[in-house]
């Protein structure tokens, strides 16, 4: 292995981190507004939109992402009615076929990610929420959602990480993300051991940095599960005085 | 029967706190309710008693509609929410805004506390005030202070309910429900899902609120506390009521077998 030649691409090859972050964090912060409005359709029953969720979920995780990009690439510019309204303006950009099929592709994971934490907020927390008066939006904002959220967190922390990976395939349509890079030095160099174990390095690093900030969010959303738990049952039964 | 009278007559200037006629529940082919006429008068402590599967709690929770009716009336605090015949069976609120205010002013208490986990002691119980009620959260805390300390669980304010014991829990699910000042109270089973040993710290801050002079219906296991705290004890067997009346009465030997081999255990 040819260290210098590693150093001097991995360097290359920090140009093209902004762009992999951009795509990654718009495409999961755009795909987890979609993938809630999702999963209430799909958890309320709301029809018939419902079906069509099941439909869109159904086709998007079943087919690879690539796929999917390849399609929105080159097939949304057959349509001359694409081509001819406002949307081409983003559609022939290479760049935004890539978000949209990275945003529609998550949007698929997470609203049954979330539609599971939804599903699972114990019944009688909700119960207790509908006595006080609490229904609609004002429960699900308050009760449904916070618990939810808690419930989903670590899943949806392992959706970020694909995601951050599954950016690299925004390279396969011409992006010069870290992989759209790390490719064209390939290309110019016959090189690809030392490239992409420098690519592999700078997915892993940014990795890192994501679990850590997905643990910081789950403790800062379960404050009750950081110190250990104190002996609450010994202490009551102990100032218990038989009535 | 004496016994078989309703022991709270209707009084006619000042409206039951709760009055329940004709009430009729069903889970597909089990009938749960077969007929509930029911009132408790303000300040009234009411226990139900009943084996398990005898509507007791299907009761109670029709009385805030957290279950609804298929027919009858409930009406709390001189209001009756009005109920509408649903596509394909059952029935609805007819007016979802009207049973929301209704049920703020209703404080409930369940077996198994439900206890919002995502918020602590306090959280869990200015969450309603705050945003049903829409009161000022200073206000708010203020109350909740003192109820915890009323409940004797004010060193447990800033924990999440996941730190609590079960009775300790149970006792922030009472200032809860009480955060709310309702003119009504339900327990439904408050120390069934309770340790024997925690089972008393609740009964005692049930007890303190019942000297209050509060209106409540307890669904209980606990026939000596339903005996010692209740103005009427009502025994209900297989979706009707058996027996109401003052305890003394209820509890007279020999005047209802059922009731006799309940006691009995």
């Amino acid at each position: 292995m040819d260290f210098e030649f590693l150093g001097q691409t991995f360097l290359k090859l920090l140009p093209g981190i902004p762009v992999t972050l951009e795509l990654a964090t718009l495409s999961l912060l755009l795909g987890a507004c979609l993938a809630l409005a999702f999963a209430v359709i799909r958890v309320r029953r709301i029809r018939p939109l419902n079906w069509l969720v099941i439909g869109y979920v159904y086709v998007f995780r079943g087919t690879p992402l690539l796929v999917q990009m390849f399609i929105i690439y080159y097939g949304l510019a057959q349509f001359p009615e694409i081509r001819n309204s406002f949307a081409w303006t983003y559609l022939r950009e290479p760049y935004w076929c890539a978000l949209l099929a990275l945003v529609l592709n998550t949007a698929a994971y997470g609203s049954e990610i979330l539609r599971g934490a939804l599903l699972s907020v114990p019944r009688g927390q909700i119960m207790a929420a509908q006595a006080c008066g609490m229904s609609g939006f004002l429960l699900f904002r308050r009760i449904s959602f916070p618990i939810a959220l808690r419930q989903a967190l670590p899943a949806y922390g392992n959706e970020f990480i694909l995601m951050i990976k599954a950016t690299s395939l925004a390279s396969l349509v011409t992006l010069a993300d870290v992989t759209g890079i790390a490719a064209r030095i390939i290309a110019e160099t016959y090189r690809p051991v030392e490239v992409f174990v420098a690519a592999g390095t700078i997915y892993l690093a940014i990795s890192y940095g994501l679990i850590l900030l997905v643990r910081l969010a789950e403790t800062r959303l379960n404050p009750d599960q950081r110190d250990p738990a104190p002996v609450a049952r010994v202490d009551a039964a102990r100032k218990e005085v038989t009535p | 029967m004496n016994q078989m009278t309703p022991h709270a007559q209707p009084d006619p200037i000042q409206p039951s706190a709760v009055s329940v006629r004709g009430l009729r529940k069903r889970y597909g082919a089990l009938e749960v309710l077969k007929g509930i006429d029911f009132d408790a008068r303000r300040g009234e402590v009411v226990s139900i008693l009943g084996s398990s599967g005898s509507g007791k709690s299907t009761l109670l929770r029709c009385i805030n509609m957290l279950e609804i009716p298929e027919a009858g009336t409930v009406t709390v605090d001189g209001t009756e929410i009005a109920l509408i015949a649903q596509r394909g069976g059952g029935r609805q609120p007819a007016d979802a805004r009207a049973m929301d205010r209704m049920r703020a002013r209703i404080g409930m208490v369940f077996q198994d506390f439900n206890l919002w986990s995502h918020k602590t002691v306090l959280g869990n119980v200015i969450e309603a005030p705050t945003h049903v009620q829409k009161r000022p959260r200073a206000d708010c805390i203020t109350e909740a202070r003192a109820l915890l300390d009323k409940v004797g669980i004010a060193d447990k304010a800033d924990q999440y309910p996941s730190r609590l014991s079960g009775g300790q829990q149970q006792r922030a699910a009472i200032a809860r429900a009480l955060a709310m000042n309702p003119t009504v109270m339900l327990f439904d089973e408050p120390t069934s899902a309770l340790d024997p040993e925690l089972v008393g710290e609740v009964l005692r801050v049930i007890r303190a609120l019942a000297e209050e002079g509060r209106t409540m219906l307890i669904v209980t296991h606990e026939v000596n506390f339903a005996r010692d705290i209740s103005d009427t004890v009502v025994f209900m067997n297989e979706g009707v009521i058996e027996e109401s009346g003052p305890p003394e009465e209820v509890f007279a030997a020999g005047n209802n077998t059922r009731l006799a081999r309940f006691i009995e255990g």
